[in-house]
């Protein structure tokens, strides 16, 4: 039997094969031509499909992200890729006031088919400007998708539709999981905004997505009795997201945490725990708790960014204090 | 120069689309007064030259972005009058239903990608457009709009990075009205604005703004070789801002002798100088017309329904 996909070449293969399905989709850069990207992740995209369709870019975010903007409303549907998630402070202006508000500015005139692929990943010194989790900022524009993968599977199948969305879709990756081939590689596409209960359990509930998901699950392998019945939901997609599921699980378990990479304060999980508890409140036995970085910016010193990440021991704690409430 | 027959039926063509963008922005002026039009409402009057100059010669397939005074390129590229002032009143039937309003004007299926509340944030817009017809091999071109003082925004000089780096069929016109808002054009130490441009590699013309057919020729000069693939173009089209830089500006930084240049300025003079005595019952009677079709926008558009609140979350 071959070797299932590692999360890299899912992403590879998603773009191949839309590539090829579709010739209105081309791809634009920095370096994702020629060189293959920064990670290697469009390698052979350029040889197979050409300059025409494959666009290396100067690295003048803003111009290349309105640019792949006015195209995704001219008839091509571009994956414009910001090779760091922090660099989307550059080319704010085409990502929040032009592809997010065109379709409504226009009441309809126009669908913006763009998929703005970017990556991150904490956790190996990349200091302060090239490990930030920014997508609690794109997910409070109305307007934008926010797709956030947490294996190959995902990797492959959110690419894919994110391509066919009208769109706009900001599809995040983690490079730090882009060697990891996926244990559940065969499991049939789940849409967006449909999360997946990664590992079931009955005494707690986390909710989680991007590397946070493998990180926790291995937390989880590791604890004893009843901390190891814990629930492992992986959110998937912050934007569109249905927590039907989710509800529904900690009703079951009573108690929930939800964990992220990005800073705490003022992050995703502060929107998830609201909304959460407006259906669960009745049914929990003690507060909905968030667990993501502190408040600081990344540090470059291991140490240091150790303590500012949440780390599998943060997990852990966090869990057993979930379950002592 | 004796004009040829055909150049005074594009001169009394222009006349036309000129006057109906005057009249338009006058109504507009009046019914923002009157509390009908809301918001942020920026008027073009005084530059119609360089809409009708510039889109006259655009095929149905070429595309404009625009600026947040961009009623008039609209209607040059022939958006219609009664939806984009149903759209300026809020109304259902509006030209956008009523969500963009006067900064977000747009038309995509006429190639007008739209007016654009950020300065600068419609260029890049249109070079995409430019790398869409390169791809797709449409053989039409792109055209931002945009006033000289979005040539110092970084939105600017990327996107005329990628139009010269890519060769993209894009026709760039810098409408230099006078003043960037309440700033004097030129106040700034630095290059002309087609220094800037040709600092690019970018073969760049200075037009007389006021001069419809003067811009006509300009753009039909940089269009062909930009569309035949011979890489982008660049106009500065040196016009005059009437009006204040929002309607209910008190203007305390306009000049005392700025106006005084309205009349050797103003391009329905200009045209109509140009035009001769010969043409004035035709022109009285269009004068007419357009007043007409004006006075019914803005009836149409005053008796249109605003939209219903569940349409909020339509085209989210």
């Amino acid at each position: 039997m071959s070797e299932t996909p590692r999360y890299m070449e899912a992403v590879n293969q998603a773009l191949a094969d839309e590539m090829e399905r579709d010739d209105d989709v081309i791809l634009m850069g920095v370096d994702v031509g020629e060189a293959g990207g920064v990670y290697g992740v469009t390698k052979g995209l350029y040889e197979r499909f050409g300059a025409e369709r494959v666009w290396d870019t100067p690295i003048a975010e803003a111009g290349v992200l309105g640019a792949a903007t006015g195209a995704a409303i001219s008839g091509l549907r571009p994956v414009a890729e910001v090779m760091y998630m922090d660099f989307i402070s550059v080319c704010l202006d085409p990502i929040v006031n032009q592809a997010a508000k065109l379709r409504y500015m226009t009441g309809g005139g126009v669908t913006v088919p763009i998929v703005f692929r970017m990556q991150t990943g904490g956790g190996r010194s990349g200091g302060a400007q090239h490990s930030q989790s920014l997508e609690a900022v794109l997910a409070h524009i109305p307007g934008l998708k926010v797709f956030c993968p947490a294996d190959a599977r995902d990797a492959h199948d959110l690419l894919v539709e994110a391509i066919r969305d009208p769109g706009p879709v900001c599809y995040v990756e983690n490079r730090r999981l882009y060697r990891r081939r996926d244990d559940e590689w065969d499991r049939p596409a789940l849409p967006a905004g449909q999360p997946r209960i990664v590992r079931a359990g009955e005494g707690a509930t986390v909710v989680t997505w991007g590397r946070m998901v493998s990180e926790t699950r291995a937390v989880l392998d590791e604890l004893d009795g009843a901390a190891a019945n814990v629930e492992l939901i992986d959110l998937r997609t912050l934007v569109p997201c249905d927590l039907a599921i989710v509800a529904e699980s900690v009703r079951r378990t009573g108690r929930c945490l939800v964990v992220h990479e990005a800073v705490e304060r003022h992050g995703p999980g502060g929107e998830i725990v609201a909304r959460l508890v407006e259906q669960v409140l009745w049914h929990v036995d003690g507060p909905v708790r968030r667990l993501g970085a502190l408040p600081t910016p990344v540090p470059y010193s291991p140490p240091l960014e150790a303590e500012m990440l949440p780390s599998p021991e943060r997990i852990a704690e966090a869990i057993r204090a979930l379950l002592d409430d | 120069m004796a004009r040829s027959k055909a150049q005074t039926q594009e001169l009394l063509d222009s006349y036309r689309t000129m006057l109906r963008i005057r009249r338009f922005e006058e109504a507009v002026a009046r019914h923002f007064r009157a509390g009908d039009v809301h918001g942020f409402v920026h008027v073009s009057i005084g530059q119609e030259a360089v809409a009708a100059g510039a889109c006259g010669p655009l095929g149905a397939g070429d595309v404009i972005t625009t600026t947040h005074r961009g009623h008039g390129h609209c209607i040059a590229k022939g958006a219609d009058p009664e939806a984009m002032m149903a759209e300026l009143f809020g109304r259902d039937t509006g030209i956008c239903r009523g969500k963009g309003g006067s900064m977000h004007i747009a038309d995509p299926a006429l190639g007008i990608l739209g007016a654009n509340g950020v300065v600068g944030g419609g260029i890049p817009l249109a070079v995409g457009a430019g790398l869409a017809a390169r791809v797709r091999r449409t053989g039409t071109i792109a055209m931002p709009f945009f006033g000289e003082g979005a040539v110092h925004s970084g939105a600017f000089h990327e996107a005329m990075t990628l139009a010269v780096a890519w060769s993209l069929p894009v026709v760039f016109v810098c409408e230099d009205n006078g003043y960037a808002e309440f700033t004097r054009s030129g106040s700034w130490k630095g290059p002309t604005v087609a220094d800037r441009a040709r600092s690019y590699g970018m073969p760049a013309e200075e037009v007389d703004g006021s001069d419809v057919l003067a811009v006509r020729a300009a753009v039909l000069a940089s269009a062909e070789p930009a569309r035949a693939g011979d890489g982008p173009r660049f106009l500065v089209a040196h016009t005059f801002r009437f009006s204040g830089h929002y309607e209910g500006d008190p203007e305390p930084y306009r000049e005392d002798d700025d106006r005084a240049l309205w009349d050797e300025r103003d391009p329905l003079a200009v045209a109509r100088k140009a035009l001769g005595s010969r043409h004035d019952a035709a022109l009285e009677q269009l004068g007419e017309q357009v007043a007409e079709e004006i006075d019914a926008a803005v009836k149409r558009a005053a008796e249109a329904p605003y939209p219903t609140a569940s349409e909020v979350f339509d085209h989210v």
